[in-house]
């Protein structure tokens, strides 16, 4: 039962960081309709930033604020330098973009900062709260910060005007350009947007699997694999998806033990956690294709 | 007298099967190797996943300029040409085959990584080419029966594995074994060696566990292991999951008999990410000194490291562990070259490597030396143990010498 729950909680914390990238990705994805492969490796410079920032002897949150801040601004300019060009090139050009900007975000980090893995603090009191053994501090702030994010996002996106001018330029770019809308600033806002949270996302995760140019490259994944589930257009979609997702692939490796416990066959277990999700991310594709929380977009032709 | 085609033949055969006796004192070529520069070939990481181990390949390449500022070997200067092979295999036989074929290199230096090297180690055979000192701990490199061409360098995994099967049955009482592995050849070769190592109590591995590299923590496996209830824990992980084994497994609040691998035993990537107080009382086996440690900041060795990697790589982060790894195989590479005087043949090459006896190589623990013979191609194979305290690895017991079988 002890294990049962430490396994729910720490899958919790997982899904907690899965759900802050598939909350990058959807921001990207609602407003460009792209999925940003670099997404990963943009949030591990952003990092990387707020990593330099502390070295320099900023409080973390002062750092925190500022490397998002400067992440927000570097995604406005990879979308109005980099991706503008791209407008009316076909998705296929895109792809090969994100690829290149995931290798060069990898390969600049690592001759920056080398590739050594760094220790990344943890904002979070260290005192255990009654949950000593089942969740940790910094878990649970990883949880709140998460939600945090969503409500701002929830916020942002429904009561203000320019919240409501991304998503109008996101669903139907030629009427927003004709009622007074600036379509092109909106998508560039959008990647600001998705790269910042991106930055929250890292600074989060970087103290559960330390800080190193390739610390991304997994939670990636897992975080594609979140989104898809929840929904890709669907920002409350990909934070449930990521929390169902951290949590089953823990469910995978217990449920396997206590197979293997009771009738001594091996069946499942930690070598399958990414499979098993993989194929429940499938299964749930093929019953609802736009995902548990998606809409169905129906185009009139 | 008259030569026709048969007594030719017949002499130049003769004159093949006494090299030594023709050619003795008289310079000896091979390709790649000339009187005025030897031709040494490499791969590394320097893109993709395990990039981290590129700066082996960046110090090894500094290591020759110096070498050949200073006047070469032997009044060679040494041609380093190592190429990236992002630690995939197929790239690896693609880059090897161009270093032996195009740049018709002298021998192969350091070659990283063990699928890697795997997938090079029978064509580097049938070519004759010498695949020396190899980056990588796997148990498979010293076997000069099959593989007359190849050599390993550091202390095999399989063997390391052997010394923590046998520390943990002679230390801990009733010892329940949990163990944490990476699904791969690295994860198996130390958990065979330790599964030799208990011998006959193997039975007392309780739990074993494993990881997959893509995996983003290691959580969930560590509090299995918890939940098995054992009282050694042996983690075989690289540094990143390693250090968050040992973090998890103090912050669920259990506290087992640790021991952790060569590997991962860097103060700087493992043992402080993972928090000192976290890691105290863990054990490792140890080859090398480690930069990080303070028991080595008066040491001679140490210091003329510092000061080598000041001159000549200012900008390098010293707390990288593979800087002193490429410094000490360099040292080592250079003496076997030296050895081979004016008879740079690949055949005199693999003579020498296989004929070293009780050499020093800076940096190394004290009272470990190079051994090795015509039958043993493992250069290194004594380690020491060690304990974490307070912020520093503390050396214990005899050092080691442990034959492979």
């Amino acid at each position: 039962m002890e294990q049962f729950l430490e396994q729910i909680a720490s899958g919790l914390a997982n899904g907690a960081i899965y759900a802050c990238v598939a909350l990058a990705l959807v921001m990207i994805y609602v407003s460009t309709d792209h999925l940003n492969f670099a997404q990963g490796e943009m949030a591990m410079f952003s990092t990387y930033i707020s990593w330099q920032l502390m070295n320099w002897g900023l409080n973390f949150w002062v750092a925190f604020v500022l490397a998002v801040l400067v992440s927000f601004v570097l995604g406005v300019i990879i979308e109005r330098a980099i991706l503008r060009p791209l407008h009316n090139a076909p998705v296929l050009s895109v792809v090969v973009v994100f690829i290149g900007l995931l290798a060069i975000c990898n390969s600049v980090a690592g001759a920056i900062w080398s590739y050594l893995i760094k220790e990344y603090p943890s904002p979070f009191p260290k005192s255990t709260f009654g949950f000593a053994g089942v969740i940790g501090p910094h878990q649970l702030g990883v949880v709140l910060v998460t939600l945090v994010v969503l409500a701002l996002l929830f916020l942002f996106f429904r009561y203000t005007p320019l919240g409501l001018a991304m998503r109008a330029a996101a669903q139907n770019p030629q009427m927003a350009r004709l009622v007074g809308v600036r379509v092109d600033w909106m998508l560039a806002l959008g990647w600001g947007l998705a790269a910042a949270i991106g930055a929250v996302a890292g600074i989060m995760v970087a103290h559960i699997v330390y800080l190193d140019p390739n610390m991304m490259s997994g939670i990636l994944l897992y975080a594609f694999a979140a989104a898809l589930v929840g929904g890709i257009g669907n920002p409350g979609g990909a934070v449930v998806g990521g929390f169902i997702v951290g949590v089953l692939e823990n469910m995978v490796a217990y449920v396997g033990n206590m197979i293997e416990k009771t009738t001594g066959v091996y069946i499942i277990g930690n070598g399958e956690k990414l499979t098993v999700a993989l194929i429940i991310v499938i299964f749930v594709l093929t019953v609802k294709p736009a995902g548990l929380f998606g809409r169905v977009v129906v185009k009139r032709v | 007298m008259k030569t026709n085609r048969r007594t030719f033949i017949g002499t130049a055969s003769a004159a093949a099967m006494f090299p030594g006796a023709a050619a003795f004192g008289q310079k000896k070529y091979d390709d790649g190797a000339s009187d005025t520069e030897i031709k040494i070939g490499n791969t590394n990481p320097y893109s993709g996943p395990a990039s981290s181990y590129g700066a082996i390949g960046k110090t090894i390449d500094t290591y020759w300029k110096v070498v050949n500022a200073a006047g070469g070997i032997n009044g060679r200067k040494i041609t380093f040409i190592s190429l990236d092979d992002g630690y995939s295999p197929p790239k690896t036989v693609e880059v090897v085959r161009q270093l032996v074929e195009q740049d018709k290199i002298f021998a192969l230096f350091q070659s990283l990584g063990t699928p890697c090297n795997t997938a090079i180690h029978k064509y580097m055979n049938q070519k004759k080419v010498p695949q020396l000192y190899v980056a990588t701990g796997a148990s498979k490199w010293g076997n000069p029966k099959e593989f007359p061409w190849t050599m390993g360098f550091q202390p095999d995994y399989h063997t390391e594995g052997v010394i923590y099967g046998k520390h943990a049955l002679a230390t801990v009482k009733d010892a329940k074994i949990a163990v944490l592995m990476q699904n791969d050849d690295f994860g198996r070769d130390y958990y065979d060696g330790f599964k030799l190592g208990l011998g006959k109590e193997a039975s007392r591995i309780v739990k074993t566990v494993t990881y997959e590299v893509t995996d983003p923590t290691v959580d969930s496996q560590v509090i299995q292991l918890k939940d098995s209830g054992a009282n050694v824990f042996f983690n075989i992980c690289a540094p990143k999951a390693a250090a968050q084994a040992i973090r998890k497994a103090a912050d669920i609040a259990w506290k087992p008999h640790q021991y952790v691998v060569n590997v991962s035993a860097s103060v700087a990537a493992v043992m402080k990410p993972a928090g000192y107080e976290n890691a105290q009382g863990v054990i490792t086996a140890a080859y090398l000194k480690d930069a990080t440690d303070h028991q080595w900041d008066n040491d001679d060795e140490m210091k003329a490291w510092r000061a080598w990697m000041d001159k000549n790589m200012p900008s390098a982060n010293k707390a990288d562990a593979n800087h002193i790894y490429g410094y000490a195989v360099s040292t080592l590479m250079h003496e076997t070259l030296k050895r081979c005087g004016n008879e740079l043949t690949r055949a005199n090459l693999m003579k020498q490597a296989s004929s070293i006896q009780k050499l020093r190589v800076p940096l190394l623990l004290p009272g470990i030396f190079v051994n090795t013979s015509p039958t043993d191609f493992y250069p290194i194979q004594a380690v020491q143990l060690q304990r974490f305290k307070g912020e520093t690895w503390d050396l214990f017991g005899e050092v080691m010498h442990a034959e492979s079988s």
